[in-house]
């Protein structure tokens, strides 16, 4: 006759609990089964911390005009300055190390690009959400602007923008944010409808909560998943922008030189084979947006109810 | 198939009046494009005189219905530097413009697809791997960048390709192409691939993304089942089943493409529109700016038309919910 567990460790072995794992436990698991992302979550951890600890680990500050030598101008990768310190990556034409002024350049496309997608997000959610559970004619109305605007290139409306306001970061990152609210708006609008018909949203309404608290507390999280997408996909095509622009010299000015400035200025050496100086900011925004890319490929794949298995 | 036509014609109409009452109230309100065109010497009596010639003395509301009334009958205002008609600039340029387009998005689809096809055949082959990080590569390097690079690469290192402009044209139904010569595909060539990358990763991607979800479908099924070969189950069925999506996102990125080439003409010199606007924005040539957007405006409109009528003639799903709704 089988005994029956009669003693209290005999219950406690056989029906002990088992962690919880939450949904961010399991979105960080499913993550990192791919090695391809884990690479490009490295990547772009390097590349942040480079770019917020700049001013501590640059060799040399490119923009304090009395740490730059003209003696020092245009010279190649692995040569040395005058006073004998290694230019890595070389100097550009006013005698700057391409190193630190690629750290001083990745630090403000970053952070261009992190402001207008976190602006962006911002009003792109809110009006999105608004729409969707307003709905009627706020909705159609939100919705047709956004089908307007989605329908010309990024590029055009930056350069309208930029052509009617003027230059300058602020007017840069209106632009940008601009350009993108519509993606957001887009995004949540579509994953608000479907988590409108489920049943929490039936209990919340029946609970007689006031539409903020249902908006913003419950349909919200919910919505997050398809937010946090389209988010980094946005971060590098807004860094890929900022940085078009500035080639084209109607981006950021000549005080916050970005990546794309760093590319532009080194433009005009092309020919004389002086490749050094557009190359390196270059493979450093090529690094930039391809980490993002990554990390956001394998988020869609992990975050997609398509693909569950 | 009227009704929706006339519909959207008058939606479209709409649109395009909109965007010229932003654009020019935008344009013309900014600053004063008066100090840039005369002699900083030049007294007041020849200031007004050079004001008045140009029409910037009129209040911005009359300044925009004179603008409205040339357009009419077809003139967008004359250019402020180069004292002829924004609209014959602006057309002088478009062969290029459309030409470099053309040549862009020709290599993309026919690299584009079958890349993609066989990606989304193979998905976990070495081949399909290499297809899908490359078209991540594809789409995350900046245009410009690349252009820079292929210049270094084939211009100074090998001095294969000439580095900038548009070389010798030929003449062809009276505008002025460059495919016609082999001088001409040799400047064609950089600047039509760089313009080409970020939709070939688009196309790839597309194409790869639509293989896999239709290799997943009942009529695959049934058609091996029939006994079909592999080659006529890809070649006719799954095959013209993707290309529906896939032809409209053609359609609408074209005009993305045109808008786009504005960085590539920039960085190889092409004489187009995109480089005729980068320098009217640098120089206040308002009249050319107002009359590229609408240019480019009507051109997007027309497409999407276009591209909404194929869709609707490709997919009779589309006709059918169509004509119920």
């Amino acid at each position: 006759m089988a005994t029956l567990p009669d003693t209290d460790t005999d219950v406690a072995r056989t029906t002990a609990p088992r962690a919880v794992e939450t949904p961010a436990g399991r979105l960080w698991r499913d993550f990192v089964a791919n090695p391809v992302a884990v690479f490009g979550l490295g990547l772009l951890g390097i590349i942040v911390f480079l770019a917020i600890f700049a001013p501590l680990i640059s060799p040399q500050n490119p923009y304090d005009l009395a740490q730059l030598d003209i003696m020092d101008a245009r010279l190649p990768p692995g040569s040395a300055s005058a006073e004998g310190h290694p230019f890595w990556l070389g100097t550009d034409d006013q005698g700057r190390d391409m190193l630190s002024a690629i750290f001083y350049g990745l630090r403000i496309s970053l952070a261009v690009g992190a402001a207008s997608t976190v602006l962006a997000l911002l009003i792109g959610l809110t009006l999105g959400l608004v729409a969707a559970y307003v709905g009627g004619r706020v909705e159609t109305l939100v919705m047709r602007i956004v089908d307007i605007q989605l329908s010309f290139p990024a590029i055009l409306i930056a350069l309208i923008l930029i052509a009617v306001l003027g230059q300058g970061t602020g007017k840069v990152i209106a632009a940008l944010v601009t350009i993108q609210w519509a993606y957001y708006a887009r995004t949540v609008r579509s994953a608000a409808l479907v988590e409108k018909r489920k049943e929490y949203m039936e209990a919340a309404r029946c609970l007689a909560l006031p539409p903020r608290v249902i908006v913003f507390r419950h349909l919200l999280p919910n919505c997050l998943p398809a937010m946090m997408v389209v988010a980094t996909v946005q971060v590098a095509a807004a860094i890929a922008l900022e940085a078009t622009l500035s080639f084209l010299g109607l981006g950021l000015p000549i005080t916050e030189p970005s990546l794309g400035l760093l590319i532009a200025n080194g433009y005009q050496y092309l020919l004389s084979g002086k490749y050094w100086i557009s190359f390196f900011p270059g493979i450093a925004l090529l690094c930039t947006i391809v980490s993002i890319n990554l990390v956001a490929d394998q988020l869609r794949d992990v975050l997609n109810p398509r693909l569950q298995r | 198939m009227l009704v929706y036509i006339i519909r959207r014609s008058l939606q479209s109409l709409v649109v395009l009046v909109a965007m010229s009452i932003i654009v020019f109230a935008g344009v013309y309100a900014v600053g004063n494009p008066i100090d840039i065109l005369i002699n900083p010497q030049a007294d007041q009596i020849d200031r007004e005189r050079a004001i008045a010639s140009l029409g910037l003395d009129k209040p911005l509301y009359a300044q925009y219905l004179v603008f409205l009334q040339g357009a009419f009958s077809g003139d967008l205002g004359k250019s402020f530097v180069h004292a002829t008609s924004a609209l014959g600039l602006i057309l002088e340029r478009m062969p290029a413009t459309l030409e470099l387009a053309l040549a862009a998005m020709l290599i993309a689809i026919v690299l584009g697809i079958p890349l993609g096809l066989w990606a989304g055949l193979r998905p976990n082959s070495v081949a399909g791997r290499t297809i899908m990080a490359t078209s991540i590569l594809g789409f995350s390097l900046p245009t410009f960048w690349v252009g820079l690079m292929l210049i270094m690469v084939f211009s100074v290192m090998l001095g294969w390709l000439p580095s900038n402009g548009r070389g010798p044209t030929v003449e062809l139904l009276g505008v002025p192409v460059s495919f016609l010569s082999l001088e001409g595909w040799r400047h064609l060539v950089m600047p039509a691939t760089n313009l080409a990358l970020f939709k070939l990763a688009l196309l790839i991607r597309l194409t790869r993304a639509g293989t896999r979800e239709a290799l997943l479908q009942d009529y695959v099924k049934f058609a091996r089942a029939k006994g079909l070969t592999n080659a006529r189950v890809i070649g006719v069925h799954v095959l013209r089943n993707i290309l529906i999506p896939i032809v409209t996102v053609i359609g609408l990125e074209f005009g993305s493409v045109i808008a786009f080439a504005i960085v590539t003409e920039s960085v190889f010199a092409w004489p187009g529109m995109g480089k005729l606007l980068i320098d009217s924005i640098n120089l206040l040539d308002r009249p050319v700016i107002v009359a590229y957007l609408l240019v480019i405006v009507s051109i997007f409109i027309v497409i999407n038309l276009i591209v909404d009528l194929l869709y609707s003639l490709l997919d009779p799903r589309v006709r059918v919910t169509e004509s119920q709704g």
